[in-house]
C-alpha cells in the first residue's frame, strides 16, 4: 500500500469510528442516568435519518434536519415516559427485554411508515462525485461534515455535562440517585432528559451518516451493536473512551477490509467484542476495581 | 404421592394431544397439523430457555444459533456427497460399520451420505462441545453484558451461515432427506406422514417436558431459583453457581439443537433465517408471555403463538406482534400471561385447584 491509499483507508476508519463513537455515547447517556442499555438506540439514527428525508423534500435541507432532531428527540422522551417510566422496582433483564421489543415496535412502525427501500439525505454540500484532496487521498466533502459534527457533539456534550447546572444535574443522578433526589434533583425528568438527549444526538448522526451509508429502516441493530461494543471498550459511561475505542473499532475494520473480503467486518467487531467482555469488561480505560463497583 | 403429582399436566397434555387430532380429523382439517408439528419443534427451544430465562434468570439472545447448529449440522452431514470419496479407507471403514447410507435426491442422483443417526448425534455433539467453550466465558457475565455477549454470538452464527458457501449461503441447504427413526416411522413433511410426525413431535416435547420437570424439581432446580433470586446467597450457601449456570446453558442449547435438527428434516430444508437475531428475540418473547419460570404457561404459549406466526394469522405485522408482547408483559405483567389475577382464577378453576 503506497501513503495515499494509507490514508484513503484511515479517513474510512476515522469516518466509521466517529459514527460509532456518537452511537456510544448515546448508549452511555442513557447508561449514566438508569444503568440500563437501550437496545433501540440505533433506531434513533435511522428514525432521525427517515424524518429529515421526508422533510427535505418541502423544506431546505438544515431545516429538515433541524425538524428531524427535534421530532426524534421528542420521541425518546415520550418512549421514555410511556414505556420506561412505569416500571417500578424493575430488574436489569426486564429493562433490557423492554428496550428490545422497543426496538423492534420502532422498526415495523418504520417499515410501514416508510417502506422497506433504501433512501438518503443529498450531500450537504457537492454532489456524490465532488472529491476533497488530501495527502493524494479522494474523499468526498460528506465525510468531512460527519468528522466535524462528531467532534461538535463531542465537545458539546462535555461543556454540557462538566459546566451546566441540567448537566451536572444529570451527573449528580448517574453518581448517586437517591442522594441527588435528597438534593432536590428531579431525577425522573434527568432520565427523560437524558433519553431525550440521546435521541436528538442520535438523530442528528443519523442525519449527517445518511449521504454515505444510505438509510433502510433495518439499519439500526447492527449499528447499535457496533455502538455498544465501541460503549464496552471505551468502558461504560465514559465518553473519552468512547471516542478512542469508536476510532480504534473503525481503523480495526478498516484494517481488515483492505486485506480481507468485506464480509468478515462485521465478524470482527463482534469478535472484539467478545473478547472484551470475556477479559476485560469494564474497557479499555477504565480501572477494573472503579467500574467493579459500577457494574450491576 | 407429592411427587407423582408434577406428572399429572403431562397425562393432560396426552390427552389434550390425543383429542386435538380427534378434533380435527372430525372437523377434516388435519392440514393444521402440519404447523402445530412445526410449533412442536420451535417449543422445544423456549422449553430449554425458560430453564434458562426463567429458573436460572439467565438471558440469552442466542438461542436461535444453536436452533441453526443442530440444523445446520444435520442438514450438511445427510445432504454432502460423499460418493467421490467412497474408496477412501476411513470412509469405507465407516460405510461397512452402517454410518453412512445410499439414496437417490429429487433428481433421481445416487448419494452417498452420512445416516440421519450419525447426523442427529454430530449435531448433539458439536451443539454441547460450542455451547460449552461458548459458555465457559459468558455465562460468567450479567445482565446486559451477558445479552450483549449472547447476541453477538447469534449474530456469528447468522454470518457463517450467510457466508459459508457449504451451508448454501443465502439460499440455505434443500433436499434433507426424512429421518427413519425405527418400525417405519419417520420425521418427514409430506402428507401421508402428517399423523405419525404430529405423535413424534410432541412425545419428543413431552418427554423434554418430563425431563424439565425433574429438573425444576429436584436440588438442582432449587438451585438454579436460589441463583434467580440471589446469586451471591447462593455462592455462600455452597451451591456451586457457576457449574450450575454453565449445565443449564448447554442443556437449553441441546433443546435448540434437537428442535433445529428435527425440524430441518421435517421441512426438508434450512435457511439462514433461522439464525437471525429476530428468530432469538421471539423465543425469548414466547418465554416472557408464558411467565418465565412456568413450563406449561411457555410451552402452551410457544405452540400457540408460532401456530399463529406459522398460519401467518399476524401478516406483516408479524415480528411487532412479537415486539408488542416483550413490551407489554414486561411491563404489565412480568409474571407471565396466566398469573394476571383474571385469568389465573380461570386457570385454577379449570384445573380444579390452586396453582402456587
Amino acid at each position: 500500500m503506497n501513503l495515499s491509499q494509507i490514508v484513503q483507508y484511515g479517513l474510512a476508519g476515522i469516518t466509521v469510528g466517529s459514527i460509532y463513537a456518537i452511537t456510544a455515547i448515546g448508549f452511555n447517556i442513557i447508561y449514566a442516568t438508569t444503568g440500563v442499555i437501550n437496545f433501540a438506540q440505533g433506531e434513533f439514527l435511522i428514525v432521525g435519518a427517515m424524518t429529515a428525508i421526508s422533510l427535505s423534500r418541502i423544506a431546505p435541507l438544515p431545516v429538515a434536519i433541524l425538524g428531524a432532531v427535534l421530532i426524534t428527540t421528542v420521541l425518546g422522551g415520550l418512549i421514555e415516559i410511556v414505556f420506561i417510566r412505569p416500571v417500578k422496582h424493575a430488574s436489569v433483564l426486564r429493562l433490557i427485554v423492554i428496550t428490545i421489543g422497543l426496538s423492534i415496535l420502532i422498526r415495523e412502525a418504520m417499515l410501514h411508515v416508510w417502506d422497506e427501500k433504501v433512501r438518503s439525505l443529498p450531500y450537504f454540500t457537492g454532489t456524490p462525485v465532488s472529491t476533497v484532496t488530501i495527502l493524494g487521498a479522494h474523499i468526498s466533502p460528506q465525510i468531512l461534515w460527519v468528522l466535524g459534527v462528531s467532534a461538535v457533539i463531542v465537545i458539546a456534550l462535555t461543556l454540557f455535562f462538566r459546566f451546566t447546572r441540567t448537566g451536572r444535574a444529570m451527573r449528580a443522578c448517574s453518581d448517586d440517585r437517591m442522594a441527588a433526589r435528597l438534593c432536590g434533583i428531579n431525577d425522573r425528568w434527568m432520565v427523560t432528559l437524558s433519553f431525550m438527549l440521546s435521541a436528538g444526538i442520535g438523530a442528528f448522526a443519523g442525519c449527517v451518516i445518511s449521504p454515505v451509508t444510505q438509510t433502510q429502516y433495518d439499519m439500526g441493530a447492527p449499528l447499535a451493536i457496533k455502538g455498544f461494543t465501541v460503549a464496552i471498550v471505551g468502558g461504560l459511561g465514559n465518553s473519552m473512551g468512547a471516542v478512542a475505542a469508536g476510532l480504534f473499532l473503525g481503523l480495526l475494520e478498516a484494517l481488515v477490509m483492505s486485506q480481507f473480503a468485506t464480509a468478515y467486518k462485521d465478524v470482527v467487531a463482534i469478535v472484539v467484542l467478545l473478547l472484551i467482555l470475556i477479559f476485560r469488561p469494564s474497557g479499555l480505560f477504565t480501572r477494573s476495581d472503579v467500574s467493579a463497583l459500577r457494574t450491576v | 404421592m407429592m411427587r407423582l403429582r408434577i406428572y399429572y399436566p403431562v397425562i393432560a397434555g396426552a390427552i389434550v394431544i390425543v383429542v386435538l387430532h380427534l378434533v380435527l380429523a372430525a372437523a377434516d382439517a388435519t392440514y393444521y397439523m402440519t404447523q402445530i408439528t412445526m410449533s412442536a419443534y420451535y417449543a422445544l427451544v423456549v422449553i430449554g430457555l425458560c430453564l434458562l430465562m426463567g429458573y436460572a434468570g439467565q438471558i440469552s439472545l442466542g438461542h436461535a444459533g444453536f436452533f441453526a447448529i443442530g440444523g445446520y449440522t444435520v442438514a450438511v452431514l445427510t445432504t454432502y456427497n460423499l460418493a467421490a470419496y467412497r474408496d477412501a479407507p476411513l470412509l469405507a471403514r465407516c460405510h461397512s460399520l452402517g454410518l453412512l447410507v445410499e439414496w437417490q435426491d429429487l433428481y433421481g442422483r445416487e448419494i452417498l451420505s452420512f445416516s440421519p443417526w450419525v447426523a442427529f448425534g454430530a449435531a448433539l455433539l458439536l451443539t454441547a462441545i460450542i455451547a460449552l467453550v461458548i459458555g465457559m466465558p459468558v455465562i460468567r457475565l450479567k445482565g446486559h453484558y451477558l445479552a450483549m455477549a449472547t447476541l453477538g454470538f447469534g449474530l456469528i452464527i447468522y454470518r457463517i451461515a450467510l457466508g459459508t458457501p457449504i451451508l448454501g449461503q443465502a439460499d440455505g441447504i434443500s433436499t434433507v432427506p426424512p429421518f427413519p427413526l425405527f418400525d417405519g416411522l419417520q420425521v418427514n413433511g409430506r402428507a401421508p406422514f402428517r399423523v405419525q410426525n404430529y405423535y413424534i413431535a410432541w412425545a419428543v416435547v413431552l418427554t423434554a417436558v418430563v425431563l424439565s420437570l425433574n429438573l425444576v424439581h429436584s436440588r438442582v432446580g432449587r438451585a438454579l431459583r436460589s441463583i434467580h433470586e440471589n446469586e451471591e446467597a447462593a455462592h455462600s450457601l455452597g451451591v456451586n453457581t457457576y457449574r450450575y449456570k454453565l449445565a443449564v446453558f448447554i442443556l437449553s442449547a441441546l433443546f435448540a439443537a434437537i428442535g433445529g435438527a428435527l425440524l430441518t428434516h421435517y421441512n426438508g430444508s434450512i435457511g439462514p433465517s433461522e439464525a437471525t437475531v429476530m428468530k432469538s428475540v421471539r423465543y425469548v418473547a414466547v418465554v416472557a408471555v408464558g411467565g418465565m419460570a412456568n413450563l406449561w404457561g411457555v410451552l402452551l404459549m410457544g405452540i400457540l403463538l408460532n401456530f399463529l406466526s406459522l398460519r401467518g394469522v399476524f401478516g406483516t405485522f408479524d415480528d411487532a406482534v412479537f415486539g408488542g408482547i416483550l413490551i407489554g408483559m414486561m411491563i404489565l405483567a412480568p409474571q407471565g400471561l396466566l398469573r394476571v389475577a383474571g385469568v389465573r382464577t380461570i386457570v385454577s378453576r379449570l384445573a380444579g385447584r390452586s396453582h402456587g
